[in-house]
């Protein structure tokens, strides 16, 4: 496997970190199964693409997209709490209704960034590489989110969305305002996916519309994949796990794109994927099992 | 020795360490050709099929030394980005990317590797490409986009008194939008108008299909994925509300069109192949022009034909490379 490859792995993997903590957000901090995301992500990256390649400033153009994320998670909040839409539901309509909003954001279905400014190349110094200083940005900004996040969480407002996803019915009688928790925990999670979007369409050359499709899976297998690695009810250690999922599932998608060397095919990627995700989840597992055996074996 | 000398040896080893790198690879590369499509599907396959066949054809073979890998994405950007990093690392001498999704990954991963692009219908939209002349960067490629009058004239050939094409296509598929936005200008200079139809999923193929019953006199699709998958759900309202099919790839034919004068995929990626060929020989992708498909091929379906209520008139007959009868 090439230095380029790896650095490759840890980019992507770092981009869709920023998913993996907004899922952590609505499945497991806001119970919330929110599929949102399939189309947030892709309108982050139609947003931002869109604006750029008019002319606005890119980093002007990625916090837009954010905030249109934002919006549009609002909106599945807002389905769920005040039209009483059960909350998958609301979700999968907002998904489907992203899907069009983003063709009609974009006028097209592909928006190449390929010869427009981009966040990263502005940030671009002469004397390194470009496929090391993206990651290297990628760890920072990240970083930077996880503390935010921990520190937000911890926050009055933040322990208040945390009540109404763990117990709503004690969290209410505490005086929370449950509905309006749900809103901004999902306008969070689909903030960071939409980043996430408009990160990825501007280190890949452009937003297209098929971008989102499987984003949500890629998510959850990232922040499951993250709690077995790391398992704790420790918010800090959750936001951590996450992100190490993410990166980690890049990495398995890098070593399965290479396992050319044992006879499999370009076909076989996603099987690959799989059954490596499947190993990493099994290990626990398997520990436990061994550990017992050992003290039957003492005792 | 003091401190300084050990720092400037330890640099100028690594220095010669370096050039060692740099020089290396050149030295013990074999001819080597990375090829990613974003999806894998028959024409996408039988433009792979005809890259490696092109370079058999010039003397690049597996039997030879050539070193040819292939990966897809199965549909997924995220895994299309990583191939075309995982492909820049390999350093192979010339990369192909099948498909606009997998060719924009691609280009903008590398600046210095030649890459030819294949199955695009628009690569200077796509921004591959500044133009389809020369480019004087490391890309280049092959179009597969259609001379759009060439398929008017077919469908006036196939529908002498048509005034209203429908079209049936996908709205979040580039090519398919290219080729809707460039119909919807051209159709008018030919007295006639466009009535379109979007199926998003390719189960909404036959819904589009019934919507435009009563409204067209022929129905025209392109090579979109969604119509070319699901074709006899299209082939079902055709028969039974009598409105002829023409479409744009010639298997489409087989399954029901009346007629097409089809890009022949095949055909296209031995063109790709022979532009890699060139390229392994020396030629620098920079000084090549972008191309289109060179071949057409016309398929005409008469038994589709008296289903659907047209009678094909004898020179269109003749003309076709095949007839299904």
């Amino acid at each position: 496997m090439s230095l380029y490859t790896l650095w490759g792995a840890l980019e992507i993997g770092l981009i869709f970190a920023l998913v993996a903590l907004g899922v952590l957000i609505s499945f497991r901090i806001l119970r919330f199964p929110d599929l949102t995301v399939d189309g947030s992500f892709p309108l982050g990256g139609a947003v931002a693409a869109t604006l750029i390649s008019a002319g606005y400033d890119p980093f002007l153009s990625t916090v837009a997209a954010a905030a249109a994320g934002a919006l549009a998670g609002a909106i599945t909040g807002w389905l769920n709490v005040r039209l009483k839409i059960m909350d998958l539901l609301a979700s999968i309509l907002m998904m489907i209704a992203l899907y069009s909003i983003n063709l009609r954001i974009m006028g097209k279905p592909n928006v190449p960034l390929i010869s427009e400014p981009t966040v990263f190349s502005m940030l671009q110094p002469e004397a390194m590489a470009d496929y090391v200083v993206r990651p290297l940005l990628l760890v920072a900004l990240v970083v930077v989110v996880k503390f935010a996040l921990d520190w937000f969480f911890s926050t009055q407002f933040g322990l208040a969305i945390r009540a109404t996803g763990s117990n709503p019915r004690m969290a209410r009688a505490q005086g929370v305002a449950t509905g309006g928790m749900v809103l901004v925990g999902l306008a969070i999670a689909n903030a960071l996916c939409a980043f996430a979007g408009a990160l990825f369409a501007q280190s890949q050359g452009g937003a297209d519309i098929s971008m989102g499709i499987g984003t949500i899976v890629i998510g959850l297998a990232a922040v499951i994949v993250g709690e077995n690695i790391l398992p704790s009810r420790r918010l800090a250690v959750m936001t951590m796990a996450a992100i190490l999922g993410a990166v980690l599932y890049r990495f398995f998608v890098a070593l399965a794109l290479n396992a050319d060397f044992i006879g499999l095919k370009a076909q076989d990627l996603n099987l690959i994927t799989a059954v490596l995700v499947t190993v990493v989840l099994v290990i626990p597992l398997l520990k436990a099992r061994f550990k017992s055996r050992r003290r039957k074996e003492a005792a | 020795m003091n401190l300084v000398k050990v720092v400037l040896q330890g640099r100028s080893m690594l220095a010669v360490l370096g050039a060692a790198a740099v020089l290396l690879p050149v030295a013990v590369s074999a001819q080597s050709v990375a090829v990613t499509s974003f999806v894998e599907h028959p024409a996408l396959d039988a433009i792979r099929d005809g890259v490696k066949e092109g370079l058999a054809k010039a003397g690049f073979t597996d039997a030879k030394g050539l070193k040819w890998q292939f990966q897809t994405a199965q549909g997924n950007s995220a895994i299309a980005a990583q191939i075309a990093r995982k492909f820049v690392g390999d350093k192979p001498d010339v990369i192909v990317a099948i498909s606009t999704p997998s060719a924009q990954a691609v280009v903008a991963a590398t600046k210095s590797i030649p890459v030819v692009y294949a199955a695009v219908t628009d690569p200077v939209e796509a921004q591959l490409v500044p133009s389809m002349a020369p480019s004087g960067t490391n890309v280049t490629g092959v179009s597969d986009e259609l001379a759009l009058d060439k398929q008017i004239e077919l469908i006036r050939k196939v529908v002498p008194e048509a005034k209203r094409v429908g079209m049936v296509y996908n709205p979040g598929e580039a090519n398919s939008v290219v080729v809707v936005k460039r119909m919807r200008e051209l159709l008018p200079k030919y007295g006639m108008s466009l009535v379109e139809a979007s199926a998003p999923r390719s189960v909404d193929v036959g819904a589009a299909a019934r919507s435009l019953i009563g409204k067209v006199d022929v129905i025209y699709t392109s090579t979109d994925n969604n119509v070319v998958s699901a074709y006899e759900a299209l082939v079902k309202v055709g028969n039974d509300a009598d409105i002829p099919l023409v479409a744009s790839d010639t298997a489409s034919v087989l399954r029901g069109a009346v007629a097409a004068l089809g890009v022949d995929y095949h055909g296209l990626g031995l063109q790709a192949g022979a532009m890699v060929a060139r390229i392994l020989k020396g030629a620098r992708p920079g000084d090549m022009p972008s191309e289109t498909s060179s071949r057409l091929d016309l398929f005409v379906n008469q038994q589709a034909a008296s289903k659907q209520g047209v009678t094909l008139s004898p020179a269109l007959i003749k003309a076709a490379a095949k007839v299904v009868k």
